[in-house]
Formats: structure tokens, C-alpha cells, sequence
């Protein structure tokens, strides 16, 4: 059923959808990152398809290949217990694409991994902050050029309080916090 | 949404909204993760998480091991319960492979994958009696998952970190009196899960502080990809054993639980009922178990027998290409799921054709589930975040990698 869905999505999109395919039972679409919101929009809103849950939302840095990076979004419908997977090529120079967490809630946290990671900006994405790793990490570990054993400057400990804490002082209290970068 | 704009100036006292810490150290935030709550008396009206302090850089390590070698590092995921991991991953590679497991070893990976849940579910529960106060429940549990730990060190050899599963097969097959001692385990657990039961789910104490608080509507928890105990307790009958049969459930007879309001107490009772249903499973994988090899005949992929290897210059080279330049799987990419403890366990990986993988990447569910974290608590109380942050169940090695 998947497979139908992909075809009615290039039935749709004709000018958009770059490449479709089914490699080992996977349903995949690669859709140019213009019309990627547009795409996942009909997806999840459109009554016979009803993929309403983002299961996954990563990045694969191909080195050396243009576009660079593919960004992944594992879509799944809980009431048709269908699968499709649409990827968006982004390229080295202009690594940006737009963000969906008005889509989908948890592409928030995803987009936010993504964006430590592999250094993708999310456009329009309220928070984007790194998540796993701190703010003053210099590069973005899982891109390919990112030396495994590659050290990080030392971090001088700041003065200034950062994040919720210096948004609480600004926002709550009326007063920036030390150092505050606000 | 909370209204953050309290009034603040109630009976001419002047109060002022305060930030409370939680964590990264605190004894109820397991695993170590900050949040930074911003209260008004006791009222959460904003809360952050920060997570990333037991980051380790899994994706990058896997992305200079061999496919084999990937296995220690799965079980560091989710800690409570890695065989899951263990066999998620083995599937996914798998597939790229295209080959399939040995019914028995389907069966074992069920048997041995169900006993995992066990642990992780009593874990789960038991945590969750104790931070409520409650330190019976917890010893209870903890006795229960001794004795489900004891069986998964007698096949495994290792009780917390055990790198059981490989890609086309297992380490090594159940031992052979495992259906016996398994019949002595199940027993004891079933008792203290009746001790569990009555200690806990009609307990008025337990029922306030649970019932009622981290609630999240179906539609919410949908958007934000909850799976696991955490979507079935909002009614929604999701679970991949089910929808899409993996290993052995195809063939086995159980139910799923699921909730109506999708709070706290739900969540614990879907979590109950699941330890009683793998339970289930267990015993009829263990009468249908087939006989046969573990380890599927693919000589890309399984490492010969000893015998080989030492008396024959086949098998020797054999196995010292598969160990130095790994199981060479094919160009290729398959985002593979499997039902973790605590919800979808996905391994989206990718492969260039050489021994070691080009990319390997994990939906853990804790993360997902922990993203609404501030819908579950912002206009609760403080004393909510305990129980809440219980059942979420997060683990902080899955969260981090």
C-alpha cells in the first residue's frame, strides 16, 4: 500500500519528486528541499494517506558526492500501519532546510540533533540549540570531515549563566543575567 | 498551554515566579539530565530539559567499528534491557543482507528479547514505587529482576552489558536446562507480581500521586512520536510485534494493553499487564522452540566452527577476513524497527559495501519521549515531574548515546 502512496505522491508532485524507490520493502521518495514542507504537509493531512507520526528524523553526510547531505524523514500512518520515507538533498554550501515542528511535535528535539550533529539549519525552527552537545563545540562531530579523535578547544568557564537560566533572569525578572548574551 | 502570565501580586503578597534546578545530579532524575523549572510556589509554569550529559558519540564510534563490533556498544543503550538492542540491530543488518536468522534462533531471540522486556519493566515499575515513597514495591521488583538477570547470565554469561546477539545468528545456543530454571523463574516472578499488584495498585497513595497527573491526549502523543507503554496508554493499540511481526510473534498468541487517559497510572498498568503477557510469550515460544542451528549457513557472514578453523586453511582464512575486514555488506540503506522496552527501537543504517558501516543511526525511544516533557509537566505541580519522569522511563545511555 506504501508503494501506491509513493505513486500517488508523484502523481501529485511531478516536478518535485527527484527519484522514488522501493529497495529492500522500503518505500522511499527524494524530494527536492523547496517543496519538502509542502510534501509532508499532504502526507500527513490528506485523508487517504494519514501519516501522522514522524518516526525518525536524521541526516546521512555523503562526502564527496553532490548534495552532500540527505536529511530522512521516517513517516508512518498509525491508522493505515503504512511506512514511507521522503529525503531531501541538501547541499555543502547552503545547508539549511525547513524546519516541520509545526508538523510534527518531536521534529523540535530531532531537528535540534540534527543540527548538532551534522550542522543543518532548521529555517524557521523556534529553539535551535545544540542538544547533546554543549554551545561552545567547535564543528559538528558527525559530519564525515570531523576527525574521530579531533580535540575541542578549552572551554573558559563562563561568568554568565546561559540558556534557561539567562531566558528566566531576561523574561521573568525583568533583569539580563551576567554576561548575558541576550 | 499554561497561562505564564501569572498573577503574581494575590492578597497584596509580593511573590515572584523562582527557578528550581533538577539535576543533572539528583537521586530522582536517573541517568543524569537537567531541568530547569521555573516555578510559581509550587506550580510549574515552565520547564527545560537538557540532556547530553552521558553523550559517548555512539554514531561516530560505529562509523569506524566492523558491523560486529557494533554489538558491545548497543548494549550500552538502553542498560535495562540490551538484548532488545542487541537483536535490533542484528535485524537491520540483516535485511541489508538479505538473509534471514534460523527459525531457532528467531524463536530464542523472542524468548531471550521477552525476558529483556521483563527486566526492563520491573525496573521501570520498581523505580517508580520507590520515588513515591513506596521502598517495599522496589525491593520487590529488584528481587523480581534478579532472578530474570540470573537467567539471562546463564545463557549470556553476562548480566548487565552481554553483546549476545551477532549478525545472522546469536553467540551461543539457550543452555540446555534454561526451559527448567525458566519454569522456577517464572514462578517466583508471577508471585511478586502478585505482591507487586496489591501492593500498589489499589494503594490510595500511590493512586493520588499517579492518577490524573502527566497527562498527554492521543493527538499530542501521536505528533510527538511517543511509542511504547507511553502511546498504548493513550488507546492507541500501536506496538510493532503486532503491526509488523518480526522474529517469532507472527507465530505466538498475545494481547496488547492499552489505556484510556493516558496518564501515570494508566502507563504503570499497561506496564503491569505487558509483564504478564511476555510472560505468555515465553512459555509458548519455549513449547514451540524448533530445532537446528543458531547461526544461519552463510559463510559471508557467521564465523566458521573452531574445528574449521584450526585444521583447514579455508575456514582459517574465512575467519580471519571476517574478523579484520568485517561482514561485507552490501550499498545499501533500511531504516529497521523492532519494539524496544520502552518503545519503537529503530536502527536507520546505511552502507557503503565495506566491512564497517557508513552510518548507523538510532531512533532510541527515550528521546522521543521525552520531548513533550514539558507538555507532561508545565501546569502540574513539582511533586508530578517524579512520577511522570518515572514512567517516561527515560534512560539516560538510550537518550544520549
Amino acid at each position: 500500500m506504501s508503494a501506491e502512496d509513493i505513486k500517488r505522491l508523484g502523481r501529485k508532485f511531478r516536478k518535485e519528486i527527484i527519484d522514488t524507490s522501493d529497495r529492500l520493502g522500503m518505500d522511499t521518495a527524494l524530494v527536492t528541499k523547496e517543496s519538502l514542507v509542502e510534501v509532508l504537509t499532504y502526507l500527513r493531512d490528506d485523508e487517504k494517506l494519514q501519516y501522522n507520526m514522524l518516526r525518525h528524523l536524521t541526516c546521512v553526510d555523503y562526502l564527496h558526492r553532490e548534495p552532500r547531505f540527505e536529511v530522512v524523514y521516517a513517516l508512518y500512518s498509525v491508522s493505515r500501519r503504512q511506512q514511507v520515507v521522503i529525503k531531501a538533498p541538501v547541499t555543502e554550501d547552503d545547508p539549511v532546510i525547513d524546519s516541520i515542528h509545526h508538523l510534527y511535535g518531536c521534529a523540535n528535539w530531532a531537528e535540534r540533533e540534527v543540527w548538532d550533529m551534522y550542522g543543518i539549519r532548521f529555517k524557521g525552527h523556534p529553539d535551535l540549540r545544540r542538544i547533546l552537545l554543549y554551545e561552545e563545540f567547535e564543528g559538528h562531530p558527525l559530519r564525515k570531515d570531523y576527525e574521530k579523535q579531533a580535540s575541542q578547544p578549552r572551554v573558559e568557564l563562563l561568568r554568565a549563566e546561559r540558556d534557561a537560566f539567562e531566558e528566566f533572569k531576561t523574561y521573568h525578572l525583568g533583569e539580563p543575567a551576567e554576561g548575558s548574551r541576550v | 498551554m499554561v497561562d505564564t502570565n501569572h498573577d503574581m501580586d494575590t492578597a497584596g503578597i509580593h511573590t515572584a515566579p523562582m527557578l528550581l534546578n533538577m539535576g543533572p545530579s539528583h537521586p530522582a532524575m536517573h541517568g543524569t539530565v537537567r531541568m530547569v523549572l521555573t516555578l510559581d510556589g509550587e506550580t510549574v509554569i515552565k520547564c527545560d530539559a537538557e540532556i547530553g550529559y552521558l553523550h559517548r558519540g555512539f554514531e561516530k564510534e560505529c562509523e569506524h567499528s566492523t558491523w560486529t563490533q557494533v554489538f558491545p556498544y548497543t548494549d550500552r543503550l538502553n542498560y535495562v534491557s540490551p538484548l532488545l538492542n542487541n537483536f535490533g540491530f542484528a535485524l537491520a543488518v540483516e535485511k541489508l543482507l538479505e538473509i534471514e536468522a534460523t527459525p531457532r534462533c528467531n524463536y530464542i531471540r523472542t524468548i531471550m528479547g521477552e525476558v529483556a522486556r521483563l527486566s526492563d519493566h520491573l525496573t521501570c515499575m520498581g523505580a517508580g514505587s520507590l520515588e513515591l515513597g513506596g521502598f517495599s514495591g522496589f525491593l520487590y521488583a529488584i528481587e523480581a529482576r534478579e532472578l530474570v538477570w540470573d537467567l539471562i547470565e546463564e545463557v549470556t554469561g553476562a548480566r548487565l552489558t552481554v553483546s549476545y546477539g551477532r549478525i545472522g545468528g546469536l553467540k551461543n545456543d539457550l543452555t540446555a536446562d534454561f526451559a527448567e530454571r525458566w519454569k522456577v523463574v517464572r514462578e517466583r516472578v508471577l508471585r511478586i507480581w502478585e505482591d507487586i499488584n496489591r501492593l500498589l495498585t489499589k494503594n490510595r497513595i500511590f493512586l493520588d500521586r499517579m492518577e490524573g497527573t502527566g497527562v498527554i491526549s492521543q493527538a499530542d502523543a501521536i505528533s510527538y512520536g511517543l511509542t511504547g507503554p507511553m502511546l498504548r496508554s493513550t488507546g492507541v493499540d500501536y506496538d510493532i510485534r503486532k503491526d509488523k511481526p518480526y522474529f517469532a510473534y507472527g507465530e505466538l498468541d498475545f494481547d496488547v494493553p492499552v489505556g484510556t487517559r493516558g496518564d501515570n497510572y494508566d502507563r504503570y498498568l499497561v506496564r503491569l499487564e505487558e509483564i504478564r503477557q511476555s510472560i505468555r510469550i515465553i512459555d509458548q515460544a519455549l513449547l514451540k522452540l524448533p530445532d537446528g542451528p543458531v547461526n544461519c549457513d552463510d559463510p559471508r557472514v557467521v564465523l566458521p566452527e573452531k574445528e574449521r578453523v584450526y585444521n583447514s586453511i579455508e575456514g582459517m582464512i574465512n575467519h580471519f577476513k571476517l574478523v579484520f575486514e568485517g561482514i561485507q555488506v552490501p550499498a545499501g540503506e533500511i531504516y529497521s524497527y523492532t519494539e524496544g522496552g520502552n518503545g519503537e527501537l529503530g536502527y536507520y543504517i546505511v552502507s557503503n559495501g565495506t566491512g564497517k558501516p557508513w552510518k548507523v543511526s538510532i531512533r532510541s525511544p527515550s528521546f522521543y519521549n521525552m520531548c513533550p516533557i514539558s507538555k507532561f509537566v508545565e501546569g502540574g505541580m513539582v511533586a508530578d515531574i517524579i512520577p511522570t519522569f518515572d514512567t517516561i522511563n527515560m534512560i539516560g545511555g538510550e537518550i544520549d548515546r
